[in-house]
């Protein structure tokens, strides 16, 4: 029962945020663009029967307005932390290769770590102009080194393991080592990698976004809406605060929780 | 004679970052669409006919290579000149410099509350492992482990600021009192919201590890053995954990400056809190490169220096780890 205990939970976790997820992208496709759709004699209505959430200044519904917004921090996470796994699996190969690169890659390691991460996205978004690509670009550029560092430690050990020397002094192919015996092992590290970077890539494209810097305040991203929110603040129209926010927590939550399950059970 | 070579290495290793962070940065500005001589003119862009431009460009060497302009901005960055950020009309080291003194009782405030409730909370909750009150503060744990920043601080400006009408909901004094005219009272009633949601946010990462740490120790052979002479749990935790514990607490600590500059931008953004944090925000939105730059270098000696103290709080706090160097 106790080894069984984390794997139930890892299971237990994978399956319902699966399941949320599926239900955030299948509601995308039935809502359409009610997310968009204005009511100019419901505008700013608190929560009710008839607007779940309330709606904003311009009578947009919140409900459909923060799943948009949630929905589309979803695939920007994704995006964002597969391309980053791509650079952190990369990097800590490239690492390995000679000590003067492994002397490269931790000098840019360190040049990452040492601006703090929120300045360097921004300078980023600036330098691209700003614009869905370019925080996902932003993003995915600043979330790899601890993930790289992880990576290049493990594969420093596994080019001395007997079996991998073995498999090269019997005169295998390159490919075969990688692809038979160090693949296997990265690919579960890398799969916990990205999950750990998911809820990190998303918080700080909703704080990206909030500052201005990220997604164009045309979509429903819930960095716009909570930027939108603070100007109706002292009005007292609480909703506009606090449910997409809610929201958001809850989705970073629930990967957070889906990671740690993940790394105890693997 | 090993402490000065360890120092000079150290030094050496620092002076070698921020030459990379400078590089990184410049090449991003030199990226990016945003024409500097656009930005510098404003809405009098229109005013100005290409002939004038050209001029403009060439008086500030935009028209050189930008190696050329790099060795240029490197030279000044070494006399000590920065720049002239146009947001803000004053040299850029200037702006930094007032700012960051309005910014380091935000962040220095909320780090040390965060740092030392962090601690408590995680000895506490580790000593007890399985209590309602471990369950209590690792469930808060985990929860602003999650919790964005900004919104953080809109809850709190929503519930404090707005229902209960306790704190104002902005800037660093009352609106049109001189800065100097601000009581230290006053200058405190502003604070007090920001310095709070930046702590609470800070709090989370400390207690976890510490947490860790706590019951690392309690299932060690030094806890049975004290256990086994009678010492009750907290004896334990008191004794042994205190000092187990608070080395990896502290690293931490100065490890995650960079993360709680982060957080104070997002704050600072939400309650219109005039320090560096917004400086930053502005510098972005308005292409101020100058002062992008010099943030960005700023930070990133704010945040080295940090991770420097915390590699060689080891060495000081343990001797153990002394012989390790580097």
């Amino acid at each position: 029962m106790s080894m069984a205990q984390p794997r139930l939970r890892a299971l237990f976790s994978l399956g319902l945020t699966a399941l949320l997820i599926t239900g955030l992208i299948a509601s995308q496709w039935l809502l359409g663009d009610s997310p968009q759709q204005m009511q100019f004699n419901a505008r700013l209505a608190p929560p009710s029967v008839d607007h779940w959430l309330g709606t904003d200044t311009l009578g947009r519904e919140l409900w459909a307005r923060t799943l948009a917004g949630l929905a589309l921090s979803f695939w920007v996470g994704c995006l964002a932390a597969l391309l980053s796994t791509l650079i952190a699996l990369s990097l800590a190969a490239i690492a390995t290769l000679s000590a003067r690169l492994d002397a490269l890659v931790s000098l840019l390691i360190d040049t990452l770590l040492s601006v703090p991460h929120l300045i360097l996205l921004m300078l980023i978004a600036f330098a691209l102009g700003g614009g869905t690509q370019a925080v996902i670009i932003a993003v995915a550029v600043t979330h790899w080194p601890s993930l790289a560092r992880v990576l290049r430690a493990e594969l420093w050990q596994l080019r001395q393991a007997p079996y991998v020397r073995i498999s090269r002094a019997l005169g295998k192919s390159r490919w075969f080592v990688i692809h038979g015996h160090l693949l296997p092992h990265l690919v579960p590290h890398c799969l916990v990698g990205a999950l750990l970077l998911f809820p990190h890539a998303i918080l700080h494209e909703a704080a990206l976004t909030f500052l201005g810097f990220g997604l164009s305040p045309s979509q429903p991203a819930i960095g716009v809406l909570l930027a939108d929110a603070m100007r109706y603040l002292s009005g007292g129209y609480w909703w506009l605060g606090v449910f997409p926010g809610l929201g958001l927590l809850l989705m970073v939550l629930g990967f957070e929780r889906l990671s740690t399950h993940l790394r105890r059970a693997l | 004679m090993r402490l000065i070579l360890r120092i000079a290495r150290r030094l050496g290793r620092l002076t070698l970052v921020l030459l990379c962070v400078g590089l990184v940065s410049f090449g991003l500005m030199m990226v990016s669409p945003v024409d500097p001589v656009d930005a510098y003119l404003g809405p009098k862009m229109a005013q100005v006919s290409p002939e004038q431009r050209a001029l403009i460009a060439e008086r500030w060497g935009f028209d050189a290579p930008p190696a050329v302009q790099f060795g240029h901005w490197l030279r000044q960055l070494v006399s000590g000149d920065l720049g002239w950020s146009h947001v803000y009309n004053q040299p850029v080291s200037e702006v930094i410099g007032q700012r960051f003194q309005r910014s380091i009782m935000l962040l220095g405030s909320a780090w040390l509350l965060a740092a030392l409730l962090g601690f408590s909370l995680g000895v506490v909750a580790g000593a007890k492992e399985g209590s309602t009150l471990d369950n209590i503060i690792s469930t808060y744990a985990y929860i602003t482990a999650s919790t964005p920043a900004f919104w953080l601080a809109i809850l709190a400006v929503l519930l404090f600021s707005v229902t209960l009408g306790w704190t104002p909901t902005c800037c660093a004094g009352p609106t049109g009192t001189l800065s100097q005219d601000v009581t230290l009272a006053t200058r405190l009633h502003h604070l007090i919201l920001p310095i709070a949601t930046l702590a609470l946010l800070g709090i989370a990462n400390v207690t976890l590890h510490t947490r860790a740490r706590m019951l690392e120790l309690m299932r060690s052979e030094v806890a049975t053995h004290a256990f086994a002479q009678g010492a009750s749990r907290i004896d334990v935790a008191w004794r042994h954990g205190l000092r187990h514990a608070s080395l990896p607490a502290m690293t931490l600590a100065f490890a995650s400056l960079g993360e709680l500059f982060g957080g104070s931008i997002l704050i600072e953004q939400v309650f219109a809190y005039p320090g560096l944090g917004q400086a930053t925000v502005a510098a972005g939105l308005r292409s101020d490169v100058p002062l992008l730059l010099g943030i960005a270098l700023f930070t990133a000696l704010f945040v080295s220096v940090g991770n420097m103290i915390a590699d060689s709080l080891y060495g000081v706090i343990d001797p153990r780890i002394q012989a390790g160097g580097l």
